[in-house]
């Protein structure tokens, strides 16, 4: 493999929503050196490939910031940090402006004021929403971007960073990249779970299957503290298409109903969690299948909704007009998704402080990959990310890059070039991908248990995941993208370890909707009204309880 | 759920190969793109619009309800006009304007 060292003075991980901002922002407030690397194209990649429905945090006429915190505390059921909440939403309503300045098309009303969709939503097409980030990240001279570079690791010496390391896909160039500050923006991760259809359309689902976890298993590994990880968070989607409820349910008041015909969802509470809980138990109770009562809605509004998934998620509409059945003539059915580690919607993720440093120095994170604070979406993202580029700045005048040493570039190396040596491994990364789905969904809480696990169960996921570990150094590829899914194989079940050992750790059941503790079936607020953190150490995941007040 | 590339249609720009949020499409020795790991698709939609000559079209695999459907998008303009194809070779087209907002 041909290799090549690069400098910079900010290195982003991942050109997705917060990347693509973050560049933007400290691009705009200094002449420093900006180098963007995406495993993928920043003009579509990450979350926001197929577009967004609406821009879910916002703070509506008449509403504070305080009164997003308070919300999504109490979503989150009392486990989220509201000085991160707080700083994130005083920037929201910007955030979205400038948005609209750079072409983003919003409902507006006569006055030309954005029409609300609830208390924090509002309405847009967010069909190009990522073409435009990417726009506005490319146009400064002093931002570079490496597509297709995939990266599999940071360098870090005594707690601080020095930069990280990468594969480019198409030539299996290895990038060392030294950086006086660094950004992790990788998303969150999906892929850990087996999904709901398994087979030829494994990859319809619901978060971006193209984030692997990279960013938490390369904090991990470096023992960065991590907070969460039990807050899993599992969608309530249209079965099949696994594409958005949210647009059936505030759109046109579609309401979650039974298959007799019964509204069920005041019955469980309407939190997030507490609306996938109630579709689980009612299908447990003999009850189901579920779905959302669109059945009556008009032709004008029937028109509107094709058009509105077209623009967000096609498949729906794809599948409302191949089948004939029509949101007008028949409820769509319901279902869960398998649960996915995803920062923007759940607490889990890097702990951070308001300045979005991590607790490794000169290592900053934002957006889906960034704990403690749920609920933050695109806007919030890109909050963070805004955040972020501000405090790096002010990082980069007192810290010259330490830059990385030749035996850890050659140890990297050497790694990635024993997996491209040519020899025949006994399994593929494909198959060790579906080992390890089926062990997560079968004992630590997946579809097929209701997202229920025990103490037992956990024991023997842990077990089995280890012995993937193990197995997955005997893989060998062909080609630099076939060593991209070794790595993205071997992030993902670095966080399954994590995973297991934070829902083993929390011993109440909180979030019932998202996982059932069965040797602790309650909410104990008494003992559990705290944070579970971890810290990857000695090849040991020690737990760390941290107070919800202090954050 | 995937897409289908016509490599009678196809160019060879590329375009697609680049934009795919995944990196699963390739360019053959025949200059034509092809998609390299179809089951690994996500359904995004991004290589269709992508796409100048309306070469892609994209469909739900029968695992998850799909009956032989296909899914083509053309822009004209600000107008992104979605056709769906019935194996009886009936069309429907939606035409989304793309300076409107969604209205839910
Ligand atoms: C299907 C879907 C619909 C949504 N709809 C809405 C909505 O309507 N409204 C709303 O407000 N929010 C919505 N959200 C949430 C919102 O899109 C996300 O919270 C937000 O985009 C996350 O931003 P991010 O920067 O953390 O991740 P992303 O934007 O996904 O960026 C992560 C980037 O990192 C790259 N990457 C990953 N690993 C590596 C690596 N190892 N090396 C290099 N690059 C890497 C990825 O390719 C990607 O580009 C939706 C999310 C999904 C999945
Ligand atoms: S639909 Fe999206 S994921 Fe599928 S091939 Fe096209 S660009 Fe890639
Ligand atoms: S974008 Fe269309 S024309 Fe260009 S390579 Fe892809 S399929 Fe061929």
């Amino acid at each position: 493999m041909k290799s090549e060292r690069i400098k910079t003075d900010i290195l982003i991980i991942g050109g997705g929503t917060a990347g693509c901002y973050t560049a933007v922002t400290a691009a705009e407030n200094s002449d420093k050196q900006i180098l963007i690397c995406e495993k993928a194209h920043i003009k579509r990649s990450g979350c926001l490939a197929a577009g967004v429905n609406a821009l879910n945090a916002y703070i509506t006429e008449g509403r504070t910031p305080q009164d997003y915190v308070d919300y999504c505390v109490k979503d989150a059921h009392g486990i989220a940090r509201e000085d991160l909440l707080l700083t994130m939403s005083q920037r929201l309503n910007a955030v979205t402006e400038r948005l609209d300045r750079e072409g983003l098309v919003i409902l507006k009303d006569e006055q030309g004021k954005y029409v609300a969709r609830g208390n924090r939503n509002i309405k847009i097409n967010g069909e190009n929403i990522k073409p435009l980030l990417a726009g506005m990240a490319q146009r400064h001279p002093n931002v570079r971007v490496l597509n297709r570079v995939n990266i599999t690791d940071i360098d870090v010496t005594g707690n601080r960073i020095n930069g990280a390391f990468g594969i480019g896909i198409d030539d299996g160039t290895f990038y060392i990249i030294e950086a006086s500050a660094v950004l992790i923006a990788t998303g969150g991760a999906a892929g850990l779970y087996k999904p709901n259809n398994p087979g030829f359309s494994r990859h319809k689902m619901w978060y971006c299957p193209f984030n692997t976890g990279a960013g938490y298993a390369m904090g991990i590994r470096h023992g960065a503290e991590m907070t969460t990880f039990e807050m899993r968070f599992i969608a309530l989607r249209c079965k099949d298409t696994i594409a958005p409820t949210g647009t059936l349910a505030q759109g046109v008041g579609a309401k979650q109903i039974n298959a007799l015909g019964e509204v069920y969802e005041h019955k469980y509470g309407l939190t997030t969690s507490e609306r996938v809980y109630g579709t689980t138990a009612e299908n447990s109770a003999g009850r189901g299948p579920c779905f959302l009562r669109t059945e009556g809605i008009s032709e004008q509004q029937e028109q509107s909704l094709l058009k509105a998934y077209l623009n967000m998620a096609p498949s729906q509409t794809l599948k409302w007009l191949e089948s004939g059945e029509l949101p007008g003539k028949s409820n769509v059915e319901i279902e869960g998704t398998e649960p996915y580690i995803v920062g923007g919607h759940t607490a889990s993720g890097f702990w951070v402080d308001t300045d979005r440093a991590t607790t490794i120095q000169g290592l900053y994170a934002a957006g889906d990959v960034a704990g403690g604070a749920p609920q933050k979406y695109v806007t919030g993202a890109l909050a963070e990310g805004e955040i972020a580029a501000q405090a790096m700045l002010r990082y980069l005048d007192g810290n010259k890059p330490a830059g990385i040493s030749e035996e850890s570039a050659v140890r990297h190396l050497s790694e990635a070039e024993r997996f491209l040596d040519g020899s025949d491994s006994p399994y593929s990364a494909e198959q060790l991908e579906e080992a390890m789905q089926t062990v997560m969904d079968s004992y630590a809480g997946g579809i097929k248990t209701n997202y229920r696990f025990s103490e037992k169960s956990l024991g023997i996921a842990e077990k089995r995941i280890i012995q993937l570990e193990g197995l997955s150094d005997s893989l060998r590829a062909k080609d630099p993208q076939e060593l991209m899914y070794i790595y993205e194989l071997r992030e993902r079940l670095t966080v399954c370890k994590t995973v297991i050992a934070h829902l083993r750790a929390r011993k109440e059941t909180r979030w019932a909707g998202f996982a059932g503790n069965t040797d602790h079936p309650e909410r104990d607020d008494e003992h559990w009204n705290v944070f579970v953190n971890s810290r990857f150490e000695n090849g040991r995941t020690e737990i760390i309880l941290r107070s919800v007040s202090k954050g | 759920m995937s897409i289908e590339i016509n490599s009678q249609k196809c160019v060879g720009c590329g375009k697609c190969r680049d934009v795919c949020p995944g990196t699963l499409i390739a360019l053959g020795r025949d200059g034509k793109a092809f998609i390299r790991y179809p089951r690994d698709c996500w359904g995004c939609t991004s290589c269709l619009k992508e796409c100048p000559v309306y070469a892609i079209s994209f469909f739900l695999g029968a695992d998850i309800g799909g009956m032989g459907g296909r899914l083509h998008t053309e822009k004209e303009g600000d107008i992104l006009k979605w056709m769906i194809e019935r194996p009886d070779g009936s069309v429907t087209v939606t035409e989304v304007d793309t300076r409107e907002s969604n209205k839910y």
